[in-house]
C-alpha cells in the first residue's frame, strides 16, 4: 500500500519536478556568474517582487490618492486637493453627534464601530477565557472539545453570515425556540438593537476558538508545580486563579485582547453579509464604509476612502506595535 | 445507558464525587457544542427542504417531499394529499390542478372520476426525503458550476504560488547571509501590520493598471506573498542543520537543487501547515474578490453566494444548498486536518 501512495504522490508532482529539473542549468549558469551568495537575491526576488507590486506600493499610492480629489480611478486624471479629504472625515461641530459632522456617515461608521469593539472585545475575551479554563481541566473528550470551539473559526465570513441570517430571519431557528418559550417571536434583523447585537454575538462565535486556542496555549504553560504548591497549603481555588492563574496568563490575555482588538477595528465579512450594514447605518463599520465610499455607491470617491483607510490604518499600526511589544515580553518571560 | 453515563462523566482521579465545578463544566462544554454546531447542522438540515416547507412555520426539524403518484390518463406525476370531503370521510387524492381556492382532485385508483375539495380541506401527504433539486438546479442552471470552478482554481494556483514563493524567500532568509537581510525581515514583519482593508484603493489601481482587473489573477496575486507563511517557513528552516547544505555542496549540487531536493522535503511539515491555512484562507476570501471580480461569470462562491443572498426575492432553498456546498472543503479539512491548525495556531499564534 504504501508503495503505491508513493508511486501516486510521485505521480502528482511529476510535472513539479520536470519544472524544478528544467530552471536548474540556467540557475546553475547565474550561480556560476554571482557566487553561492549571489543566489540569495535569486531565491528572495519572486517573493518580493509581488510583494513589492501588491503591498509596498499600494501602500505608498494610498497616501497619494488620500490628498486628490474627483471620481476618477487613474491617479494621473485626479486633481490633487491637498488635506481637503481628511478635512472632510473630520470636520465636525458635535462629535457625539454625528449628524452635525460633514461625513456623517464617516462617523456614524466610526461611533458604530466603537461601540462594537468595545462590546465584542469584552465578550470575545470573557467567553474564550472560560472555554480555555475549562478546557484546560482534566476532562475527557479534551481534545474533541477543544476542536468543537474551534469548528466556526474555518467556516468563511460569508457562511457565517448566511448561516445567523438563516436562523434570525422570521421563520428562524430563534424565532421556533420564542415560540416554543412561550415569547413572541420577532423580526431580528430588522431592530437596530438586536442587529446591531447580532453582529457583536455572531462575530464572537465564528471566532473564539481562536483566542480559546491562544489561552489555552498559556494556560498549558503555566508550571504545574505551583498548584501542587498551592493545593498542599489547602489554598481556596479564586484565590488560586486570582494569584496563580491570571497573573500568569497575563501577557498571553493582553495578546488576545489586542489581537481581538485589531480584527474588531476591521469588521466587515460577516456583519455585512448578516445585516448589509442595516437597518439603517444602526450596523455600519469602518470598512463597509471604506468599501462603499470606494467601489460600491453611485458616486465613487477614492480619495476619501483613502484617507478614511489611512485614519484606520493608523490606530491598526498603534494597536500592532502594541502586540509586538507584548508578545516580545511574552517570549522574554518565557525564555526566563 | 447508565455504565455509558458513567463511563463518559467519570472523574479522573477525584473518585466518584461530584463537585460544583464539575456540573458547570459538563453544562459549558455540552451548551457549547450544541452552539457551535447546531446553527450549521440546522442550515444543512434545512437545505434539503423544498422552498414550500422552508416557507412554514413553525418549521418542522427534518426535511420533508411531498408524496406523488402516476395516475392514468395524466403524463406527470399527480400530487397527493389528504382531502376531507363533503360527507365526512377522509381519502388520499391526487391533485389535477387548483383553480383559486378549490382543487380539483382525482382518486388513483379510480382515475375517471374528478372530485372538488376546498383547499382549506386538504392536506400535503408527505414522507420524509431530500429535496435534491435544491442542490442540482443552480449548480445547473445559476451559474454555480461556474462559481465552484473559480474557487477551487484560485485556491488551488494561490496555494501553489504562496508555498513556492514564501519557501524560497524563507529559504533566502534563513540559509544565507547577505546585506540588508535584517532589512528585508523586518519589512515582511512591518507588512503584518497592512490588512488589506486599509489599502483597497490603491491596490485597486495597482490591479486596474495591471491589466488583472476582472480576472482571476487579480484575486490570487495580491495574496500570494504571505508575510506569515515566510515567517513560518523561515522559523521552521532554521532549525535544519546547515551542515547537511554543506556536505550537499561538497557533491556539487547546486544552490537551487539544494533548496528542491534537500531544504523543501525536509520542511515538509510547516510547508503541510501553510498548504492548509493557505487553501481555508484563500478559499474563504471574500471582500477582495468582491472587489476585483465585476462578471458574473467570474464570480467565485463567497461573492456569488452574497450576490444571489442580497436579491430582493432571496431564493433561499439555492442558498442554502450552495452555502452547504461551500462550506464542504472546510468541513473536510476540520474533520482531517484540524489538529494541524491547531497546534500551528498555539506554536506560532497565526491565522
Amino acid at each position: 500500500m504504501a508503495g503505491l501512495g508513493q508511486t501516486l504522490g510521485r505521480a502528482a508532482t511529476w510535472p513539479l519536478t520536470l519544472a524544478a529539473r528544467a530552471v536548474d542549468p540556467p540557475l546553475r549558469a547565474w550561480q556560476r556568474r554571482t557566487g553561492t551568495g549571489g543566489m540569495a537575491a535569486v531565491f528572495l526576488a519572486p517573493n518580493l517582487l509581488i510583494f513589492s507590486v501588491f503591498v509596498l506600493v499600494p501602500l505608498v499610492l494610498n497616501f497619494a490618492y488620500s490628498m486628490t480629489g474627483g471620481t476618477g480611478i487613474l491617479l494621473g486624471q485626479r486633481p490633487f486637493v491637498g488635506a481637503e479629504q481628511y478635512a472632510r472625515l473630520l470636520e465636525c461641530q458635535d462629535y457625539t453627534r454625528p449628524i452635525t459632522c460633514r461625513e456623517d456617515q464617516f462617523w456614524t461608521a466610526v461611533g458604530n464601530t466603537a461601540q462594537f469593539v468595545i462590546f465584542q472585545v469584552s465578550l470575545m475575551v470573557v467567553v474564550s477565557l472560560i472555554t480555555a479554563l475549562i478546557l484546560n481541566r482534566d476532562i475527557r473528550g479534551r481534545s474533541f472539545f477543544r476542536a468543537v470551539f474551534f469548528f466556526p473559526v474555518l467556516l468563511s465570513p460569508v457562511v457565517v453570515g448566511l448561516i445567523w441570517r438563516w436562523i434570525l430571519q422570521r421563520q428562524g431557528l430563534l424565532n421556533l425556540i420564542m415560540v416554543k418559550l412561550g415569547l413572541e417571536p420577532e423580526v431580528w434583523l430588522n431592530d437596530r438593537v438586536y442587529a446591531f447585537a447580532a453582529t457583536i454575538g455572531v462575530s464572537t462565535w465564528a471566532h473564539m476558538g481562536f483566542y480559546t486556542l491562544i489561552l489555552l496555549a498559556g494556560l498549558q504553560a503555566i508550571p504545574r508545580d505551583l498548584y501542587e504548591a498551592a493545593e498542599m497549603d489547602a489554598t481556596p481555588p479564586g484565590r488560586v486563579f486570582w494569584r496563580i492563574t491570571l497573573p500568569l496568563l497575563g501577557p498571553n490575555l493582553a495578546v488576545v485582547l489586542v489581537l481581538a482588538l485589531i480584527r474588531g477595528v476591521q469588521i466587515f465579512d460577516e456583519a455585512y453579509v448578516l445585516t448589509g450594514g442595516g437597518p439603517g447605518t444602526s450596523t455600519l463599520y469602518l470598512t463597509q464604509y471604506i468599501y462603499e465610499s470606494g467601489f460600491a455607491s453611485l458616486l465613487r470617491e477614492p480619495g476619501l476612502a483613502a484617507a478614511a483607510s489611512i485614519l484606520m490604518g493608523a490606530v491598526l499600526v498603534v494597536l500592532t506595535l502594541i502586540q509586538l511589544w507584548l508578545s516580545r515580553r511574552a517570549e522574554g518571560r518565557k525564555a526566563r | 445507558m447508565t455504565r455509558i453515563g458513567e463511563f463518559l462523566f467519570r472523574r479522573r482521579g477525584h473518585g466518584g464525587r461530584w463537585h460544583w465545578t464539575d456540573i458547570a463544566t459538563w453544562t459549558w462544554l455540552i451548551l457549547g457544542t450544541v452552539l457551535m454546531f447546531g446553527p450549521a447542522l440546522w442550515l444543512v438540515g434545512s437545505s434539503f427542504k423544498g422552498p414550500a416547507q422552508l416557507a412554514e412555520f413553525p418549521p418542522t426539524i427534518l426535511p420533508y417531499v411531498q408524496e406523488v403518484t402516476e395516475v392514468e390518463g395524466y403524463d406527470k406525476p399527480l400530487p397527493l394529499y389528504t382531502a376531507t370531503l363533503e360527507d365526512g370521510t377522509t381519502r388520499t387524492l391526487a391533485e389535477i390542478r387548483r383553480i383559486g381556492t378549490n382543487s380539483q382532485m382525482v382518486d388513483p385508483a379510480n382515475p375517471g372520476e374528478k372530485i372538488n375539495v376546498n383547499i382549506a380541506n386538504r392536506s400535503p401527504l408527505r414522507e420524509i426525503g431530500l429535496a435534491t433539486g435544491n442542490y442540482v438546479e443552480p449548480l445547473v442552471a445559476n451559474n454555480f458550476v461556474l462559481f465552484l470552478w473559480n474557487s477551487v482554481f484560485v485556491t488551488t494556483m494561490a496555494t501553489l504560488i504562496t508555498l513556492l514563493t514564501n519557501s524560497m524567500a524563507a529559504f533566502a532568509l534563513s540559509k544565507y547571509r547577505f546585506r540588508g537581510r535584517d532589512a528585508v525581515m523586518l519589512l515582511i514583519v512591518a507588512t503584518l501590520m497592512v490588512p488589506l482593508s486599509v489599502i483597497l484603493v490603491p491596490l485597486y489601481s495597482v490591479v486596474n493598471a495591471t491589466g488583472l482587473l476582472n480576472s482571476l489573477w487579480g484575486v490570487i496575486l495580491p495574496t500570494v506573498a504571505t508575510p506569515t507563511g515566510v515567517f513560518l517557513l523561515r522559523q521552521y528552516m532554521l532549525t535544519i542543520p546547515d551542515e547537511l547544505l554543506e556536505a550537499a555542496r561538497m557533491d556539487h549540487a547546486s544552490e537551487w537543487q539544494i533548496y528542491w531536493r534537500i531544504v523543501l522535503p525536509l520542511a515538509a511539515p510547516a510547508l503541510a501547515v501553510l498548504a492548509i491555512f493557505s487553501v481555508v484562507w484563500r478559499w474563504n476570501d471574500f471582500l477582495w474578490p468582491l472587489i476585483v471580480l465585476s462578471k458574473r461569470e467570474l464570480y467565485t462562491l463567497q461573492v456569488g453566494l452574497n450576490t444571489y443572498a442580497g436579491e430582493l426575492n432571496v431564493q433561499w432553498h439555492y442558498i442554502l444548498a450552495m452555502t452547504v456546498v461551500t462550506m464542504i472543503p472546510v468541513v473536510i479539512v476540520f474533520v482531517f486536518l484540524q489538529r494541524f491548525i491547531t497546534t500551528g495556531i498555539a506554536g506560532a499564534g497565526i491565522k
